[in-house]
């Protein structure tokens, strides 16, 4: 067995820096080593933001969005569209959308896509909470901003299915040639998928 | 070990942070899984999208091990599909029927005719009956074919119009008698050839005949229903059937 090269506290640190997304053993040593270097400036206060973030994390339980407060920041803010509701899969898609500012009204985090085989199926996501959202009488437009692959649009489209009877305006992402893309670089998927979606101009 | 083929994406699982276990259903290997390490990459995910067909090189130490492919797209059709919501509830459905098929064993005759069902999913008038078609080879090459060549009271080959739900052989008009409310229909494309004047009543009563058969033999014993996406599917032939006032 190998001898350990440090006290158990800071294994322990290593062992858990090692779980994220990103970081192998041999990042979360070298994570450590800096955070232990820059003991005062970075690792108490950010041992004290995570210890604040662990108690004041929580769902919203409108939007699913992650924040300190339920309802959450964008729920709460009246400068925002409330007519206008963006469907996402995943709270790492609203954050997206709001780094771009693409979106000034409201979202709805599904949690998810249907997937049959991982068992997911319309009642482990957030749909019925949208579909009481949609029916409050409040929203006039949903955006589905579904990832583009088979399980998200096959999302997107139960959705639509699903608010088909409801007046309200129900629009997606368009799928296509991103900024600066190249099209002799672009996959075959994409470039029919931008073709099939072409506009006049 | 190692082989190549082309194969037809059913799904993808994540496995770890950027590999991803890929299931195919392929020419000469029936239905594989294997390792794509690299798969969750910008440059892999709209490759290995379900009804992509890919060519595949398949490696392993040995031949029971799960193994990794190096994939290379032949056919993209899964972004040509996602903005049909109709063609998708076919394309997921087909994917997790496909499902109850063993791995590794071969079926040539079912891959082919499954790359013409994906081909054709742009159609609306043509791919359901293709599809219902599929399922009915998909029990044949299981073992649990229909006899849809005669009748099984009367010996006749004319005017079959209902299957037995337990012998799964055809039954013309006259054989079903007062028995026709416990047969299952048998819509007229599977016993001659597939026309311009085949409904939608009828693909459903497709859908229902093969359905039956699939939950009974294959996905009852397995799950006990069928898999969502193909309960889906039927739901969405039905609305379609339906006239929009009475939804």
């Amino acid at each position: 067995m190998r001898t350990p090269l440090t006290g158990p506290e800071i294994q322990r640190l290593i062992d858990l820096l090692a779980k994220l997304p990103g970081l192998g053993p041999r990042s979360a040593r070298r994570a450590v080593l800096h955070l232990v270097k820059k003991k005062e400036s970075l690792l108490q206060p950010l041992s004290e933001a995570m210890v604040d973030a662990a108690e004041k994390a929580v769902i919203c339980t409108t939007c699913g969005n992650v924040d300190t407060r339920d309802p959450c920041t964008i729920c709460v803010d009246t400068r925002r569209n409330a007519a206008s509701l963006c469907v996402v899969e995943d709270v790492g898609d609203l954050w997206a959308l709001e780094r771009a500012g693409a979106h000034k009204g409201r979202y709805h985090v599904l949690g998810g896509t249907l997937s049959a085989l991982d068992g997911i199926g319309p009642e482990d996501l957030h749909m019925g909470r949208l579909i009481e959202r949609v029916a409050a009488g409040e929203i006039t437009e949903v955006i589905l901003a579904m990832n583009a692959t088979v399980d998200g649009q096959t999302t997107a489209h139960y959705i639509t299915d699903k608010l088909a009877g409801t007046d309200i305006t129900i629009s997606r992402l368009a799928h296509g040639v991103p900024v600066g893309g190249e099209l002799d670089y672009l996959d075959d998927g994409t470039l029919s998928a931008a073709m099939k979606s072409r506009r006049p101009v | 070990m190692e082989w190549r083929d082309e194969g037809v994406v059913l799904s993808v699982k994540l496995h770890g942070e950027n590999a991803v276990i890929v299931d195919m259903l392929t020419a000469q290997h029936g239905r594989h899984s294997g390792l794509v390490r690299g798969g969750r990459s910008r440059r892999l995910r709209p490759v290995l999208q379900p009804g992509n067909s890919l060519m595949l090189h398949w490696r392993a130490r040995l031949e029971d091990h799960l193994g990794s492919y190096s994939v290379e797209l032949m056919t993209a059709r899964a972004g040509i599909l996602i903005d049909d919501g109709f063609a998708l509830a076919g394309l997921t459905a087909a994917s997790s029927v496909a499902t109850a098929l063993p791995e590794r064993e071969a079926h040539s005759a079912l891959f082919s005719a499954y790359e013409v069902l994906m081909d054709n999913l742009e159609d609306p008038d043509i791919w359901p009956m293709l599809y219902v078609r599929w399922e009915l080879g998909l029990l044949q090459e299981l073992g649990f074919g229909l006899d849809l060549a005669t009748c099984a009271v009367t010996g006749v080959k004319e005017g079959l119009a209902y299957v037995s739900p337990r012998s799964g052989r055809a039954v013309c008009v006259e054989g079903a008698g007062q028995y026709k409310a416990q047969l299952l229909a048998l819509p007229g494309f599977l016993t001659g050839p597939t026309g311009a004047d085949t409904t939608e009543r009828d693909v459903l009563d497709g859908l229902a005949l093969t359905g039956y058969f699939l939950e009974k033999q294959l996905f009852g014993p397995l799950l006990g229903h069928l898999p969502e996406p193909r309960t889906r599917l039927v739901d969405i032939v039905h609305k379609r059937l339906t006239p929009k006032a009475e939804i």
